[in-house]
């Protein structure tokens, strides 16, 4: 049986980390390579990187830091932030990213996670899912929470699905930066309609937050203030979720 | 040292080759037919599906000599889709012919869990394993072998039933998991195919 991985996130734009890392152990708390490197000592069972900057200049920045994080990093590392072909993929998957997280530009076009599939593997292919509550249920929303599209959140994580994806990153655009916790009907919701994994991401503080959203049905969770923060390590996390019976990987 | 790696597609080469040059290896992508032969060492990494792997060996012309080279027992390391090009077919890509080194079909793993199964699993060696040592590594795979081929010493792990995590025959061996993505514990095994294939070839 798998064991239930905890994932760091880093921002990364321009080459850097934004949002700051706060490592006593570190010389340069902005530097991805450094940062990787430490959450993978510590216990993180993947790396996502999200490339947040807006112009071409970045995107480039971005392919020589993955190239750079994967020369040092011995486990898994996804990529997401600007992806809008199979083209971009190829350059990250290049440059050594394992996987490569779409989202603003499935929704623009849904054949392009077929497209994805096809050329590198269901496996390779995460769909980033940003959802919105919307009355009863969620809405997706994209370019940074900025659109809202009118998307049943449940509905298109079925519809990608379908098309080919192997992996839902599912982020609760109303929990992120609040520390409120992850939105657990979310989770429960699209981790019980599809039958691919589904990291639950957003506002995690607590190691609590991470039992909760293993057992609302995800199979990951993604962290990122918490410990950029400098107020837990990957390991604590892991001695949480296994004092709760959960299975991590020591 | 060296490795030479045969491309099947296009990703993860980056994370293979990133793997043995931390370990010191100088590596080379095959682009001859006769490198496949010529090769001290070869990798067979493997992404996407069962099907676009064959049909990349297929046009590159790597089928004859990948048979020939593993049918001879030299040393060779297969991962992931590159393990299941041994078997005769899968069932992902109906029609798809593998290498056919042993006549086992692969099969979809049958179960409630997520599919594909992404994320570490334990590894239990067989007891006279050369390289697999008990141990967490990470498997992205969707079909798998239930059991080992004849004449194949087999690892195996759990998702929602046993599966086969690796073989090894000789020097030759081909794991279901990315030992290039499994931490500390894939970088000893890598360390134990390489130095145990050095004597035969230095």
């Amino acid at each position: 049986m798998t064991s239930v991985r905890v994932i760091p996130c880093l921002d990364i734009r321009d080459g850097r980390v934004v949002k700051g890392v706060q490592f006593q152990q570190l010389r340069d708390a902005g530097d991805p390579v450094e940062a990787s490197a430490a959450y993978e000592e510590q216990g993180g069972d993947e790396i996502v990187l999200l490339d947040v900057s807006a112009t071409p200049e970045g995107r480039s920045h971005a392919v020589d830091t993955v190239r750079k994080v994967r020369a040092e990093l011995p486990i898994p590392l996804t990529v997401g932030g600007g992806v809008r072909s199979v083209s971009d993929a190829e350059r990250l998957l290049e440059a050594g990213a394992d996987k490569v997280g779409v989202n603003t530009a499935a929704v623009d076009r849904p054949q392009l996670v077929t497209e994805l599939a096809e050329r590198f593997g269901a496996q390779c292919t995460v769909v980033s899912v940003d959802a919105a509550q919307n009355g009863e249920g969620w809405e997706v929303v994209v370019a940074s929470g900025q659109v809202r599209t009118g998307l049943d959140v449940v509905g298109w994580s079925r519809q990608v699905v379908e098309l080919g994806a192997g992996e839902i990153l599912l982020t609760s655009w109303d929990r992120d930066g609040t520390g409120d916790g992850y939105d657990l009907p979310l989770v429960e919701a699209v981790a019980g309609s599809v039958s691919v994994p589904v990291i639950a991401s957003g506002g995690a503080s607590q190691p609590g937050h991470l039992v909760d959203a293993i057992g609302a049905g995800s199979t990951a969770v993604l962290v990122a203030s918490m410990l950029h923060d400098g107020e837990f390590t990957v390991g604590q996390l892991k001695w949480a979720l296994a004092d709760e019976g959960v299975g991590v990987r020591p | 040292m060296s490795v030479a790696i045969v491309p099947t597609g296009t990703a993860n080469i980056a994370s293979v080759t990133a793997a043995f040059t931390r370990a010191g290896v100088t590596t080379s992508i095959v682009e001859e037919v006769t490198e496949v032969a010529a090769a001290s060492r070869v990798v067979v990494p493997g992404v996407g599906s069962f099907g676009s792997a064959t049909e990349s060996l297929d046009t590159a012309g790597f089928r004859q000599p990948l048979v020939e080279r593993i049918s001879d027992g030299r040393p060779t390391l297969l991962i992931c889709v590159g393990m299941q090009l041994l078997a005769a077919g899968s069932e992902e890509s109906p029609g798809a012919r593998g290498l056919g080194i042993f006549a086992d079909q692969l099969g979809q793993f049958s179960t409630e869990l997520p599919v594909p199964q992404l994320g570490w699993n334990q590894v239990v060696p067989s007891e006279n394993s050369r390289f697999v040592t008990p141990g967490w590594a990470y498997f992205a795979n969707s079909f798998r072998l239930d059991t080992a081929p004849a004449g194949w010493l087999g690892a195996s792990a759990e998702y929602g039933g046993s599966f086969v995590a690796a073989i090894e025959k000789g020097d030759m061996l081909a794991c279901q998991f990315h030992p290039e993505l499994s931490g500390r514990w894939g970088a000893a095994l890598l360390e134990r195919w390489l130095l145990a294939t050095e004597e035969a070839n230095p």
